[in-house]
């Protein structure tokens, strides 16, 4: 009986909700990757507007600029952002990742708009719809079409 | 200048990409790997593998050109025109990496791409 009970207390998997698991952990991931990327793209922006430095084609120009604290932060920003996409590629194809987290771009251009003044004209908010359609359709599609997906 | 700026980032975003993509197919990384404790082991097992060192190689030179180009224009200009790489990779995931583009991802990154185009005018 108490053995019999035991087996009815284990839980069956169900492939379902191991599904709907795996595709909330790759939107989490996406959603990450598209944070770090606007905020990095956004820090690293501010460090370069409020630097007055001329970068010619040397490299050391570049290697004390990346050392000023907003450059300094939106680099550590994309490191994040570099590695948590390269697990992504791992988990999604790269052409459902590529389209999904083309959200950044239109976020960019918000964030552009908004702290530095940046003109926003009506082919960019145009140009922005077409890329949230864009985002929906490839949304609407399965993530990963060449193999299974690896246990996590 | 703008304009080599934004051909040499879609230039080597693209040959990062693929190389990212094939690479962490073949061997991706568990969820537990991002555990704050682990990732040094990550990141040293991604340092051995040859491809991800060859994307990282490409993905400083689009960095290096993507901080010049920051400096040569605004970022609601720079951030959206350098995602041209967006179709151009589509169509590679299809060709090389053999991915299954159906009709409604195609659908999709061709409005990204439109998308992108009007956002750089």
């Amino acid at each position: 009986m108490a053995a019999g009970q035991a087996v009815a207390d284990v839980p069956i998997p169900n492939p379902q909700s191991a599904t709907r698991r795996v595709d909330f952990k790759t939107r989490l991931l996406t959603a990450f990757v598209v944070t770090t990327n606007v905020l990095g793209n956004f820090a690293m922006s501010w460090g370069m507007k409020h630097q007055a430095v001329n970068l010619g084609l040397s490299p050391f120009a570049y290697i004390r600029l990346i050392f000023t604290p907003w450059v300094l932060l939106g680099t550590a920003l994309l490191i994040l952002w570099l590695l948590s996409r390269m697990t992504l590629l791992g988990w999604a194809d790269l052409s459902y990742v590529l389209p999904v987290t083309s959200i950044g771009y239109v976020l960019s251009a918000v964030l552009g708009k908004v702290f530095f003044g940046e003109q926003v004209t009506w082919q960019r908010w145009l140009g922005t719809g077409f890329i949230v359609v864009g985002i929906i359709f490839v949304g609407l599609t399965a993530a990963n079409t060449t193999k299974q997906e690896p246990a996590r | 200048m703008k304009w080599l700026m934004v051909g040499l980032i879609v230039g080597s975003t693209v040959l990062a990409d693929l190389l990212q993509s094939f690479e962490m197919k073949r061997h991706s990384v568990a969820a537990e790997d991002l555990r704050p404790g682990q990732l040094g082991r990550m990141l040293r097992r991604l340092a051995r593998r040859g491809p991800l060192v060859l994307a990282l190689f490409f993905m400083a030179i689009s960095f290096f050109a993507f901080m010049k180009l920051l400096s040569l224009a605004d970022l609601s200009f720079a951030v959206p025109v350098t995602a041209a790489s967006v179709a151009l990779e589509t169509v590679l995931a299809r060709l090389v990496l053999r991915e299954k583009v159906t009709a409604l991802r195609w659908a999709g990154a061709f409005s990204v791409a439109c998308g992108v185009a009007l956002l750089a005018m």
